[in-house]
């Protein structure tokens, strides 16, 4: 099943559930308006785009942005045309580097907490074996109760390497013990799964940090690919984890995740346009092989579906 | 908390204040500035739609804007129409006639429930109330480990039935064993689960059904954008709701989506999560945060968090202290073991009135380090220095400064702002007596800190 049916399915779900059921909310849009004849449909429309821009939380910046975009070019063809073409050439123009030659390349997978990490590099082990390369997992979480126990899990399901840590141990020497068995027993990728921090949080930044500098030591130019795990939920925070982790953390690329709900994980297309830092993966599901590589057609159709 | 939409909000109410005149334009400017200040904190947009618009139609009456007080007076309906929007619940969970008190937590993945029943749970045994967790949860992998390793760590009894023992029966488990224990509570942890998965929903409609919960919370993630009244509202529909419960405060989320909720689903928000600690977590009042937004401070946050650290004898021997005048450097050794006890400097300062922007005007200077430095300043020096600063010379000072690895620069400021607070403190003393004997009544202990000279 493509994203898009996926997406699809999970949205119609949820369209045909939630259908009306808000519609309850005051509508404050001045009646006024209506009478200015020619200019409503116009108007209208630009509002109904803002609302559905908003709802999707691309933030007042971006939203603005497209509104304007939209108001520009109304001219030729319909709002929805242009604000679609719009978000795909900022979607497109972030484009992923490709993979770098190192082995074992390490990726190491970052976030807030309960994003859903440690299931994203479970399913990310999955992507990398079905690539017929051979994966290293690496549980880094020191910090949360069974985190590392959970990752565990994963490994067995997937039959891949696992290096744990004891609990309260520096996640650091665990990366360093899971790059130099990953070097040993000649894998191709090392996946770091790392604990959960918010990113306001100075000291566990740090941390991250220093993860970094170990995994460098132990090869060369690690870590190579740093996603920052986004929950398709989150609103305009999103825009402040990704700011953090990109200036802390170097972050090459975002993993959006659980997309199957009703929440469209806008921010993400915000924080590509405003950061640069394309969306690498999205999460659509329960099962382990849900998690799917991002296509921005499908993503943008996917958030005008139910709106329109 | 809520810090970036209380520092908005201020900066528009600056700006209205500047104006002596109110005109519908002007009440206009404003309001956009506070609907903007809204949709960036993920209020809903519906809700900041009609929240806007009641503020609007008040504002704009004549009465408003040809009083002496324009602007004081729109203040006032943004404060109102705020705590209409919040809602006057009074937090916290009140003790319900069933025995055991059945409490269900419920969510979607990630929002922290696991962490909320342990942290719950340490909440009502501070309340004198017992509780046992039991997890639910055996779809995640290892989540019934996490329960038990947290509760483990923080002292919660956790109920353990057999692995393969049906989620229903998990819970009916845990009730039937509080019963024959004792306990007063019991914490049902669920799996997180998506509002819009059939199945799931309907293992929670049975869950509810086995265990007849006095109360359903729903625990929420601060950080959520505009899907959080569609998740809410699906969960509140299906199983129904009594309260949510918000977590991760403690980042730099505005936490609008609280103000959503609490709207559109009409639930209130009984508790808040604000830090990896198991004590992060309190009873939210929204009266409290509405003052907080505007930024009146919230002195009585900042009191409760005094006393949870400083026993009501501590503070009056130090009162009786500072009346005397025989303050000393021990002493302020103390307070400030109990400053830091209260949690992190720049949340405290959003509590003192009229301080709530400093803490981001100067992030340099509240350094939690530098609360670190004086006090290994302090632990340099002898008892008998402590108890009489005016013996610490320069060579003793020399001396300080190497064994608390700092310069004999910082050790003389130390000791300046000591005096400096002595002074202070004694003329508080003074004053607190004055009125003790106009009033007949004495005054407020001094809260503990608030003379914090470590910046």
């Amino acid at each position: 099943m493509s994203l898009l049916e996926r997406l699809r399915t999970g949205l119609r779900r949820t369209a045909d559930q939630l259908r009306g059921r808000f519609d309850g909310l005051p509508d404050a849009r001045p009646a006024a308006r209506g009478a200015r004849g020619g200019a409503v449909a116009a108007i209208d429309t630009l509002d109904a785009l803002e609302e559905i821009l908003l709802e999707a939380d691309l933030g007042v910046a971006a939203t603005t942005r497209l509104v304007e975009a939209a108001r520009d070019r109304a001219g030729d063809g319909d709002l929805r045309s242009v604000v679609r073409a719009e978000l795909l050439r900022v979607l497109d123009a972030a484009n992923p580097a490709p993979a770098p030659a190192a082995r074992p390349r390490v990726v190491l997978v970052v976030g807030v907490n309960g994003t859903g990490k440690t299931t994203t590099v479970g399913r990310l082990a999955r992507l990398v074996m079905d690539a017929g390369e051979r994966p290293v997992i690496c549980a880094a979480d020191t910090f949360r109760a069974a985190a590392v126990e959970q990752l565990e899990v994963w490994a067995r399901r997937v039959d891949a390497d696992f290096v744990r840590a004891r609990p309260g141990s520096d996640p650091a020497a665990v990366v360093f013990d899971a790059i130099s068995s990953g070097k040993a027993r000649g894998r191709d990728v090392v996946l770091v799964d790392t604990a959960g921090r918010l990113h306001t949080r100075s000291n566990l930044m740090g941390e991250l940090d220093k993860i970094r500098r170990v995994a460098g030591k132990a090869v060369e130019g690690a870590p190579h690919e740093t996603l920052l795990v986004l929950d398709a939920t989150v609103g305009q925070n999103g825009l402040s984890q990704a700011r953090a982790f990109l200036e802390s953390a170097g972050v090459t690329g975002i993993v959006l995740t659980k997309l199957d709900g009703t929440a469209k994980g806008g921010i993400a297309a915000a924080i590509t346009a405003e950061l640069g830092v394309p969306i690498r993966y999205v999460g659509v599901g329960e099962q382990i092989e849900d998690l799917l590589p991002f296509s921005p057609v499908e993503y943008v159709d996917a958030l005008f579906e139910s709106g329109w | 908390m809520f810090g970036s939409l209380s520092e908005r909000l201020q900066s528009v109410f600056a700006a209205v204040r500047r104006d002596a005149r109110l005109t519908p334009e002007s009440v206009e400017t404003a309001l956009r500035e506070i609907r903007l200040a809204l949709l960036e904190a993920d209020v809903n947009f519906k809700v900041v739609r009609a929240f806007i618009d009641r503020v609007r139609d008040r504002a704009v009456d004549r009465s408003v804007l040809e009083s002496l007080t324009p602007t004081q007076q729109v203040v006032a309906i943004v404060r109102d129409e705020l705590r209409a929007l919040l809602g006057d619940g009074q937090g916290g969970l009140p003790p319900s006639r069933q025995r055991p008190q059945v409490v269900l937590l419920l969510g979607l993945q990630g929002a922290g429930k696991t962490t909320t029943t342990v942290k719950l749970a340490k909440w009502l045994e501070r309340q004198g109330r017992h509780a046992l967790a039991v997890s639910t949860d055996v779809r995640r992998p290892a989540a019934i480990e996490q329960l038990r390793l947290l509760a483990g760590d923080a002292g919660v009894r956790v109920h353990e039935p057999d692995p393969g023992t049906s989620v229903a029966a998990r819970a009916a488990g845990a009730v039937e064993s509080a019963r024959s224990l004792g306990f007063d509570v019991v914490l049902v942890d669920t799996a997180g689960r998506l509002h819009i998965a059939d199945d799931l929903m309907g293992e929670l409609e049975t869950l509810k059904v086995a265990v007849e919960p006095s109360e359903l919370l729903y625990v929420a993630d601060a950080m959520t954008g505009q899907d959080a009244i569609k998740s809410a509202g699906e969960f509140n529909r299906r199983i129904g709701i009594d309260g949510v419960v918000l977590t991760k405060m403690d980042g730099d989320a505005r936490g609008g989506a609280a103000l959503s909720v609490v709207s559109v689903v009409g639930v209130p928000v009984t508790f808040v999560g604000d830090g990896e600690r198991i004590d992060d977590f309190h009873p939210f009042h929204p009266d409290r945060l509405v003052s907080r937004m505007l930024g009146m401070g919230d002195v009585l946050s900042l009191v409760e968090k005094a006393e949870q650290v400083v026993s009501r004898e501590e503070a009056s021997r130090l009162e009786l202290k500072i009346r005397r005048n025989d303050f000393t450097l021990q002493d302020m050794r103390d307070q400030l073991t109990a400053v830091k006890r209260m949690g992190p400097l720049d949340r405290l300062m959003d509590l003192i009135p009229g301080m709530g922007g400093m803490a981001s005007q100067m992030p340099g200077d509240v350094d939690p380090r530098a609360l670190g430095r004086t006090m290994a300043i302090i632990d340099s020096m002898t008892p008998r220095e402590r108890g009489r600063h005016q013996i610490i010379n320069g060579s003793r000072r020399r001396r300080i400064a190497r064994g608390s690895g700092t310069t004999v620069q910082e050790v003389n400021r130390l000791l300046k702002q000591f005096v400096e607070m002595r002074r202070v403190l004694r003329s508080v003393g003074a004053g607190s007596r004055a009125r003790k004997g106009k009033r007949g009544r004495r005054a407020a202990p001094l809260p503990p800190g608030m003379g914090f000279p470590g910046r």
